[in-house]
């Protein structure tokens, strides 16, 4: 991070994207995190990935609960509007943001205290009400505002910064949004920006809901020897899936890997995602094997990465309520309001 | 026989059933003929809080004058649940009527002196006729409708009627329900010495254009009218019929035409927490957006509503107020969720309140409170309850002016941006305390902002400056005094006489109160009226209060929570409010009202020792 407050004047070499803006549309402003904090890597993670994606800035709604990571919103795409909103309850509010507008890009930005303590209920049921949105847990196992306490994603028999061992049992949050029904699941590494740009890329383009769940060290609290959600030890125990490409729809495919080695799978969007395998034979198709494999890393100890699981053609909130496609928010009086002769007849039948 | 009481269109029925025998419509069907013979009726749901097996009561008010309160005491009573004989034959009034099973004769100690018993071989009548159990349970009830119609002089063709209107093209549901009820009839012309019972219903003109209507019913419709898109709601009693209803409306009245796709997104959330986030965020996003709840809900929801608040984003909430603390009296009535819900969340918060007196208020009030709170940008709650909400009661019919705008309060639309308007998210440019706002998405590059429950400048920056703190503590609170100018107004009836005493009511209390006030006249005890209609109190609440020297405050609460609020708010001297308090879950009724006022204006009347001395 820096203190140094950027300068508004932009280059004007600066390369913009098709829609007509440089990489510093989509900043935000200056982080107020611990230098070197994982979280300001997600968030130049997104900022990339939004670039990349050539989206309007002023249609990105973001939201957030509260923690270091529900923070993060105010340090990118900083023409959006944005909602810091109570601890572990964004989701909700975010459904709700979603039913008004469907035509809004969401994006949730939560912690692990956010997510999987106090707002565990909240995250099961945004999984499993579909609300097209891109979901990201900033996943530190620690609580770093109040400085230092474990997390419930916390790993069973790690160790604070205090030297205290964490005794109770981790929660994986991918295993859970898939359980939940979660229609893209991904995992990664704030250190890990190949990877993770076009993971978030790939979530934003999914038209249901995609959680992403990005382990990013904790440097004041959680990066130290005993600690598993350090820098160090995920970097060692990191088994990447696959890595991913993301290729909007419109843009001509060009495969330049090696057959066999290259999966693609079309979204409902017409988005191309192509999974590079790097691991033993994956198909994220397979939900089953999706739980198996993730099972299967963490008793292993293995942080597994990649895009762990996706339905490409998933069913979103809106399709389930069968909504109308204007958005809610833009029905006026003559669409709601049903008119004082269809009142006569109302009252007419309360006699 | 003891004297019978006698009265034509002024007495009260009431049926003691159990749980799931399906009696309820049979109650209902009661009530409504003798509506549909132009006598106006008050019926009320008494249950307490279970599935199925216990007791069950339903009371039937028959009141030519119009008196939709609850009266007290008991004219008739239908008594066909054993486990609650004892007490529903203690409440009789004396020279009253016990409608009873006779199938199984009672001895008559089980009776009293000095009541009326008329006895119906029922089950006997019923079983004779039946062999199907379930049709003997469902078919007893209409025999009893039967034989009461012939008693109380029921025109039977309105009850036929009522059948036809029921039962519209299953015509051997009709044709059964007519026989059954023939069936009663024909029972109790040969049995029973009819002119015996005093107690008649004469066909009068006195509903007229009315309604019959439950407040959650019309609450739902106000939501539809008043342009609600996005319902989130978790079930809890009293206000679970509401949402439903919402969602039986939406479905006749909300679907596109063309394409056969909803303008409306209803919720049924994981839990209170999430309905009210989810009303936040759509309302944060330019939606019309409600839950319902009743008061344990109202303290879940509290954080929440905290953040609304301070954050300044629009939700309605409809509170079907129940009996508390905590859980309560589940299926009980109550007031009791003012102080929970004007002051709700941590800090120093105020919300707008609604007090609606009858389904019509319960229609008009939830359409208000979508335009209150985009108007205000805050939370508005509507404080109905289990005595309004679940229960049928006559009131005048729905009105809607078609030339009304949903009003979406002060919006900066993309045009205004673009011309380059000031927007500062929490400037005060009007003087009302009222800032503007956008919804997300509105303009490229001006307009947005952060949202959060922190403290923040007037362009929405994240401050913990004093004087900036300070300055947007105070719009808050001139915003709350724009709420008192702009909320429904107190309704004031005066006294024929002059007087110097006065009583403060407000909501599901105003049928009872409205026959109270004739009691005290007739007594001789003179009093103005003023029905309080919305918090934060208008002026003229205070201006009563100072035009008189003693205020009876009526409230179904234990602690007197409007009277505290009134002096919450206001400079007043405590010992002029008088509490006139009831809160045994019950509603109020026009007698304990009178009574208690008149016990206490009786005391205030005494001249003290010293004075008569002299």
């Amino acid at each position: 991070m820096t203190y140094i407050a950027k300068p508004k004047l932009h280059h004007p070499s600066l390369v913009k994207n098709k829609a007509g803006y440089t990489r510093r549309d989509y900043e935000g402003a200056v982080s107020t995190l611990c230098a070197g904090c994982g979280h300001d890597s997600i968030s130049a993670a997104i900022i990339q990935a939004c670039y990349e994606l050539d989206i309007l800035p002023h249609q990105v709604a973001k939201l957030s609960g509260i923690g270091c990571s529900s923070k993060a919103p105010t340090y990118f795409v900083g023409a959006s509007h944005g909602f810091n909103t109570v601890h572990g309850r964004m989701p909700s509010v975010m459904t709700g943001a979603n039913l008004a507008n469907k035509d809004l890009i969401y994006m949730g930005v939560s912690g692990d205290g956010d997510s999987a303590s106090i707002g565990l209920g909240q995250f099961a049921h945004v999984m499993r009400r579909g609300v097209n949105m891109t979901y990201i847990v900033m996943n530190n196992g620690v609580y770093g505002l109040t400085k230092g306490q474990f997390s419930a994603t916390a790993d069973k028999g790690s160790i604070s910064k205090k030297g205290v061992a964490n005794s109770d049992e981790s929660i994986d949050m991918v295993s859970l949004a898939i359980l939940m029904g979660a229609t893209f699941v991904g995992r990664s590494f704030s250190g890990d920006k190949h990877q993770l740009v076009p993971l978030i890329k790939a979530a934003m383009a999914h038209k249901g809901a995609a959680f992403l769940d990005v382990i990013s060290p904790c440097v004041a609290f959680n990066n130290h020897a005993g600690s598993t959600k350090s820098y160090d030890y995920v970097r060692e125990h990191n088994e990447a899936l696959n890595r991913i490409d993301f290729i909007e729809g419109r843009e001509e495919i060009t495969a330049s890997y090696e057959p066999g080695t290259v999966t693609t799978v079309q979204q409902h969007d017409g988005s191309l995602l192509r999974l590079r395998k790097l691991g033993e034979e994956y198909d994220p198709s397979d939900k089953i094997a999706a739980m198996q494999r993730v099972q299967e890393g963490l008793a292993a100890g293995e942080v597994v990465t990649g895009l762990l699981y996706l339905d490409a053609a998933p069913k979103d909130l809106h399709s389930n309520l069968n909504t109308v496609d204007v958005p809610l928010n833009r029905l006026k009086t003559a669409d709601l309001c049903p008119g004082s002769a269809t009142l006569d007849r109302i009252n007419a039948g309360l006699r | 026989m003891p004297q019978a009481i006698a009265a034509v269109n002024d007495f009260v029925v009431k049926f003691a059933n159990v749980n799931g025998s399906g009696s309820a419509s049979a109650n209902e069907l009661f009530a409504r003929s003798i509506l549909r013979m132009g006598v106006p009726v008050s019926p009320r749901n008494i249950f307490p809080s279970n599935i199925q097996g216990l007791p069950t009561w339903y009371e039937v008010r028959v009141t030519e004058k119009g008196y939709l309160g609850r009266r007290g005491g008991v004219d008739m009573m239908v008594a066909m649940n054993p486990q609650t004989w004892g007490e529903d034959v203690r409440e009789i009034e004396p020279g009253g009527y016990l409608f009873y099973d006779s199938t199984k004769p009672m001895p008559s100690s089980m009776f009293r002196e000095d009541i009326n018993v008329i006895g119906v071989p029922l089950t006997a009548v019923t079983n004779a006729t039946y062999s199907d159990a379930r049709q003997r349970q469902l078919f007893k009830n209409i025999i009893y409708v039967g034989a009461l119609s012939v008693l109380l002089d029921i025109d039977p063709e309105e009850i036929k009627r009522l059948f036809g209107e029921q039962f519209k093209g299953k015509e051997k549901l009709l044709d059964s329900n007519v026989k059954a009820l023939n069936l009663g009839r024909d029972w109790a012309t040969q049995h029973l010495d009819v002119g015996a019972v005093k107690l008649k219903v004469r066909r009068a003109d006195n509903v007229g254009k009315r309604i019959f209507v439950e407040g959650n019913n019309a609450a739902a419709l106000g939501a539809v009218y008043g342009g609600a898109t996005v319902c989130a709601w978790y079930p809890i009693t009293p206000s679970s019929s509401l949402a439903e209803a919402f969602m039986a409306h939406c479905k006749r009245l909300r679907h596109d035409k063309a394409t056969g796709k909803a303008k409306y997104a209803i919720v049924q959330a994981e839990d209170e927490l999430a309905s009210i986030g989810m009303v936040i965020g759509a309302a944060w996003n330019g939606a019309r957006a409600f839950t319902s709840t009743s008061g344990p809900g109202i303290s879940l929801m509290t954080e929440f509503i905290g953040l609304a608040s301070f954050a300044e984003v629009p939700a309605v909430i409809v509170n079907v107020q129940r009996g508390g603390p905590s859980t309560g009296m589940p299926t009980r009535t109550q007031q009791s969720d003012l102080l929970s819900c004007a002051y709700a969340s941590n800090g120093d918060t105020k919300h707008v309140l609604l007090f609606p007196e009858d389904p019509k208020e319960c229609f008009d009030f939830t359409a208000e409170a979508l335009d209150l709170a985009d108007r205000l940008q805050t939370p508005v709650f509507v404080m109905t309850d289990l005595d309004i909400g679940m229960n049928h009661r006559l009131c005048h019919p729905f009105e809607w002016d078609d030339k009304r705008d949903l009003d979406r309060g002060k919006v900066m639309t993309a045009e205004e941006l673009q011309a380059g308007k000031n927007f500062g998210r929490y400037l005060d440019v009007d003087g009302d305390g009222i800032p503007y706002r956008t919804y997300p998405g509105t303009h490229p590059t001006k307009g947005s902002y952060f949202t959060r429950g922190t403290t923040k400048d007037e362009y929405a920056r994240y401050s913990e400056e004093g004087a900036v703190y300070v300055r947007n503590m105070e719009r808050l609170q001139k915003k709350f005094m724009t709420a008192a100018r702009i909320a429904p107004q107190p309704v004031r009836y005066s006294s024929p006489k002059a007087t110097r005493h006065g009583v403060i009511y407000f909501g599901s209390t105003s049928p009872a109160m409205a026959e109270a006030l004739d009691h005290l006249e007739e007594g001789g005890n003179h009093v103005n009226a003023l029905r309080v209609r919305a918090f934060p109190f208008a002026q003229s609440v205070e201006d009563f209060i100072h035009e008189h020297d003693k205020v009876f405050i009526v409230e179904q609460n234990r602690d007197a929570q409007l009277r505290t609020m009134i002096l919450s708010e206001f400079t007043l001297d405590a010992r002029k409010l008088i509490p006139v308090l009831h809160y045994d879950g019950t509603p109020i009724t026009a007698r304990f009202i009178a009574a208690d006022i008149a016990k206490k204006l009786a005391q205030l009347k005494v001249v003290p020792f010293e004075k008569a001395a002299s």
